[in-house]
């Protein structure tokens, strides 16, 4: 270091970036952020975002989703961060960057992390207006409201992996969308002719135009000066609105070429094998801006998470070095699996293919074999669920043929390999460089348990995501190896899952809780009265499968009853000081004057607490349990039924006024709430369910917050799920778009109908969604694209459900003998729970809270509570 | 008992200061549910009929919220012991003795009771 004497070494990093904020952690991990001031200039206006997946803005994950950037730890690291203001110049003899701004840092280090610029061809008219480039998150806002506003068609110049997401998210946009590629093939650089093949039809079947081996010559515009269409090297010409060029990328290195850094012939920053520029030792150079030692300049994420390692570990002069890296990649392009790894174009001497391919599935799988047998790389389309494990083997003999590797299952001798198969030094997950040993060191000595536990013990699975299905089979193998018994049982009665249950009940129709304890639960618990736990679980099950199985859908009927939680039992919600609240349904919000009035009488002859919530209805508190019946008597009688606030079930669709009223609707959100309010009332779930209505994107509703969101669009409704509010709050996922009112129901029906059937007790879509395997995917598999042939049986049961509901409240008040239950005391039906009394507030009343501590108020200090 | 059990208007009743006091018919319990009672002294009992047919009696009052709840609560069995879950914060105690299962300082009364 050649910092003054007693000053604290200065680091400063221009851009922040993807892995820009990675050298920034590894800073941290090494405690340099302690012993070294250092300083970020970032030119984008917000701080490192997931760049990779860019393009999933465009199914409704926001840029502050896409962020990637911890502002508590910048701040807890002592980072100065200064966004929106990129370096300009670099002043190496004095060891001074100047900012944008004008600020002056002084460096003992510096380190370029400039990233890449979208290469543009240079042909004529490329700056005119209506052309883009993809790779910002600003390119992507300019591309939507260009796109919304000006344009019906749209061409994309590249072929490649930025460009199939370019097109498919023009697509998106209601635009229709051309691809041209220059290239003979799509994906030129990951896939063979025959993988490109497969790609091709796969990508035309969606409805994109694929222009293959045409060059770009012309962009043509109108008198106003924007794009009209473009002139191809084939003579041909394609009209346009707009043009988006994703045809590669070069490395940002200017501000290295002005400070005289050595550069490569083709663009780069010289560096060697710790990453420090060639030509001076002070700076380093990481990511796609840098030219590696090995003279490749990598576009990949994960090696420049590397180079940020080894950069962060040399500035600490710990010992590192990157010397080159794995191209392999697996995507989902346009829903489309695209996987290559190893010497995916069979370069090596004497190699051999084995090849397998279904142009009627758009499958396309090709291992590329040495001459001893050994996996050199491949390529994979249409399926890549083998890539991690595939992917883990190259380099090393398979232990099966490679014939059965590429087979689909249930093709002769197709073979699913597991990852226990895998040698340890295998590296599972590539982003942040982590082997099987390391995983199962987790397990073993660090006593992980699950795959969350693992991903934040090794970080392994925290990149890209695309190896923690084979992170969840090394988990769970290792600890069945370790002897620990994983008991995945409900509880002490039962040793199955709820969702094991539910497929025990609805195959044998079982409909009483006593027949499924005795003759499956645990041995030591069959014949005993179950628990707290299985008792509602089961008790949920047998009224979601009601129809089905034979059972009455009036959960308060024979022994149901004894199975609710108290706040099913009284159908109100338990409050702390053994009063009720209630509230009755408001489908979508939507109330009458007349019936508004109601609720405020009621309310004010009982004396209730109201309090409007979150789901656009009212609460009425304080209701003792004999006044339950009475209040619902009134309200029965005024059209209201229960509300379901109490059960796990399908509480509120909450929606905006829509169309009808507001300027910007595009839809009727507020019938289409009603309509599914009405719906799915009363269906008992794993846990409670709440969606929400938007008319527009503007999604006043919140319906990204909830286990299903509907939010309108020009051309139908667009379906999320898994959303979530609460304390682990989670943007719901896209699961499909554009669709008719029809459309629409049958997709919830699905979804809805496979999470009760397969759901954990209380676990909520959201948790449910981030557990299961595959995913979003697999869930977009089974109720989109019906690939486990269920999806008839879903929708019939959720027809049994709809034709079978009654309002339990107008069942109840016509039921002398279930109206005797509505007691404080059994032996003094007309006396009140003298422990639930009130004392005004706010023109109101709340609990007599002093009153439970002391259980009873001697006679004398009564004065003052209302005891009613 | 001379006549079938099915028309005898069985009474359950409690064991208070070395009486027995009477509570409600038999038939008003429902296997698996509690009642409450509302005693003489003011203070509430809690009574449970599990699937065989045996009663308990525990005090109704939940000692960890004060809220006079427990009969509310969903039954079960533990390791062979009958117990009731209180509805508030799920804690559990055994209906013979009154101790709480989730922690060993915590009791509530516990009743005798009989049919008649």
């Amino acid at each position: 270091m050649t910092a003054t004497l007693g000053a604290t070494p200065t680091i400063v990093l221009v851009g922040h970036g993807m892995v820009g904020q990675r050298f920034l952690e590894a800073l941290a991990e090494r405690g340099l952020t302690a012993t070294h001031r250092v300083v970020v200039l970032c030119e984008e206006p917000r701080p490192a975002y997931d760049r990779v997946a860019l393009t999933s803005y465009f199914s409704g994950k926001t840029p502050d989703d896409l962020s990637m950037t911890d502002m508590e730890f910048i701040k807890d690291h002592g980072i100065e961060l200064y966004v929106g203001d990129p370096a300009v110049s670099v002043d190496r003899e004095a060891k001074k960057v100047t900012a944008r701004s004008g600020e002056v840092f002084e460096y003992d280090t510096l380190v370029l992390a400039t990233g890449s610029y979208p290469f543009v061809p240079p042909v004529p008219n490329k700056d005119a207006e209506g052309c883009f480039v993809y790779r910002t998150i600003e390119d992507l806002l300019a591309i939507e409201e260009y796109a919304k506003t000006r344009a019906t068609t749209g061409a994309v110049v590249g072929g490649g992996l930025l460009g199939l997401e370019a097109a498919g998210a023009l697509k998106g946009l209601g635009v229709e969308s051309h691809i041209v590629e220059f290239a003979p093939r799509l994906m030129p650089v990951q896939v063979d002719d025959g993988g490109g093949a497969a790609l091709l039809r796969t990508i035309e079947e969606m409805g994109l135009s694929v222009h293959t081996g045409v060059g770009t010559q012309e962009i043509v515009v109108g008198e106003d000066g924007a794009v009209t269409g473009m002139k191809l090297s084939d003579g041909s010409e394609l009209a346009a609105d707009m043009v988006v060029f994703s045809a590669g990328v070069r490395p940002r290195d200017q501000l290295a070429r002005d400070c005289g850094l050595t550069v490569g012939e083709r663009g780069g920053i010289t560096v060697d094998e710790q990453c420090r520029t060639v030509a001076d030792p002070h700076v380093f150079a990481i990511g796609e801006c840098a030219l590696a030692a090995d003279g490749r300049v990598y576009g990949l994420v994960a090696p420049g998470y590397e180079q940020a390692e080894t950069a962060a570990a040399t500035i600490a002069s710990d010992e590192a070095s990157f010397t080159g890296a794995d191209l392999s990649t697996k995507l989902k392009l346009l829903g489309v699996d695209v996987a290559s790894f190893g010497d995916a174009h069979g370069t090596a001497e004497d190699c051999l293919d084995v090849v397998y391919s279904d142009s009627r599935a758009g499958l396309y799988k090709k291992l590329v074999i040495g001459r001893d047998g050994t996996l050199l790389g491949g390529i994979l389309v249409g399926d890549a669920d083998a890539y991690g494990t595939l992917k883990a083997f190259t380099g090393s003999v398979p232990p099966v043929s490679p014939e059965s590797l590429v087979l689909p299952a249930g093709a002769g001798e197709s073979v699913q390999l597991g990852p226990s198969a895998l040698p340890d030094d295998a590296i599972v997950c590539s982003c942040h460089n982590v082997s099987k040993g390391t995983i199962r060191g987790a397990v073993t000595d660090h006593q992980c348990t699950t795959v969350p536990e693992v991903k934040k013990c090794t970080k392994a699975g925290t990149g890209c995501g695309s190896c923690v299905k084979v992170l969840g089979q090394l988990v769970n193998a290792e600890l069945e190896a370790g002897g620990i018994e994983v008991d995945k049982g409900l509880c002490g009665c039962f040793a199955q899952t709820r969702e094991e249950l539910y497929e025990i009940v609805l195959a044998l129709r079982v409909n009483s809780y006593q027949e499924l304890l005795d003759r499956h639960g645990r041995e030591e618990a069959r014949g005993g009265d179950g628990c707290e736990v299985c008792k509602p679980a089961v008790g949920s099950i047998i009224a979601s499968l009601a129809p089905a199985i034979g059972a009455s859908g009036y959960v308060l009927d024979g022994e149901q009853a004894a199975l609710q939680d108290t706040n099913d039992h009284f159908l109100a919600n338990l409050q702390k000081n053994g009063s009720y609240s209630v509230v009755p349904r408001i489908p979508g919000g939507e109330i009458a004057p007349e019936k508004l009035i109601v609720i405020g009488e009621i309310a004010r002859d009982f004396g209730l607490y109201t309090k409007i919530t979150g789901g656009q209805r009212i609460d009425m508190f304080g209701a003792r349990v004999e006044q339950l019946p009475v209040i619902w008597a009134r309200l029965v009688d005024a059209g209201f039924e229960s509300g379901h606030a109490y059960g796990k079930s399908l509480r509120t669709v909450k929606s905006c006024v829509g169309q009808t009223w507001c300027r910007y609707g595009v839809q009727d959100s507020v019938r289409m709430a009603i309509d599914l309010e009405l719906r799915y009332r009363g269906l008992r779930s794993p846990h409670k369910l709440k969606s929400a209505v938007s008319g527009c994107q503007r999604e006043c509703a919140e319906a990204q917050s909830k286990d299903f969101g509907v939010i309108a669009t020009a051309n139908g409704w667009n379906l999320y799920v898994g959303g979530n509010g609460g304390a682990t709050p989670r943007h719901a996922d896209l699961l499909a778009q554009d669709l008719s009112d029809a459309e629409l129901v049958r997709l919830i029906d699905r979804f809805l109908m496979f999470y009760i059937r397969t759901a954990d007790r209380l676990e909520r879509t959201s948790t449910w969604l981030e557990r299961i395997p595959g995913g979003l995917d697999h869930v977009r598999d089974v109720v989109v694209h019906d690939s486990l042939g269920i999806c008839d049986e879903l929708e019939k049961l959720m027809r049994d459900h709809v034709a079978h509901y009654r309002d339990e409240w107008a069942e109840t008040i016509n039921d002398p003998e279930k109206l005797a239950r509505f007691v404080s005391f059994v032996n003094a039906p007309d006396t009140p729970d003298p422990v639930v009394a009130f004392v005004p507030e706010r023109d109101q009343m709340k609990p007599d809270l002093p009153l439970l501590s002391i259980g009873m108020r001697p006679a004398d200090v009564l004065e003052g509570s209302t005891q009613r | 008992m001379t006549l079938a059990p099915e028309t005898t208007e069985l009474k359950i009743e409690l064991a208070l200061d070395g009486d027995w006091f009477t509570v409600c018919d038999l038939s008003t319990l429902l296997p698996g549910r509690g009642v409450a009672a509302l005693l003489p002294d003011g203070h509430q009992a809690a009574i449970f009929r599990d699937r065989s047919g045996e009663l308990f009696a525990i005090d109704n009052r939940d000692p960890f919220t004060g809220a006079a709840v427990l009969s509310r609560g969903l039954t079960g069995t533990h390791r062979g012991r009958p117990f009731v879950a209180s509805p508030l914060l799920k804690q559990r105690f055994d209906l013979a003795s009154g101790q709480c299962l989730d922690d060993e300082e915590v009791r509530v009364t516990a009743y005798q009771v009989r049919t008649a």
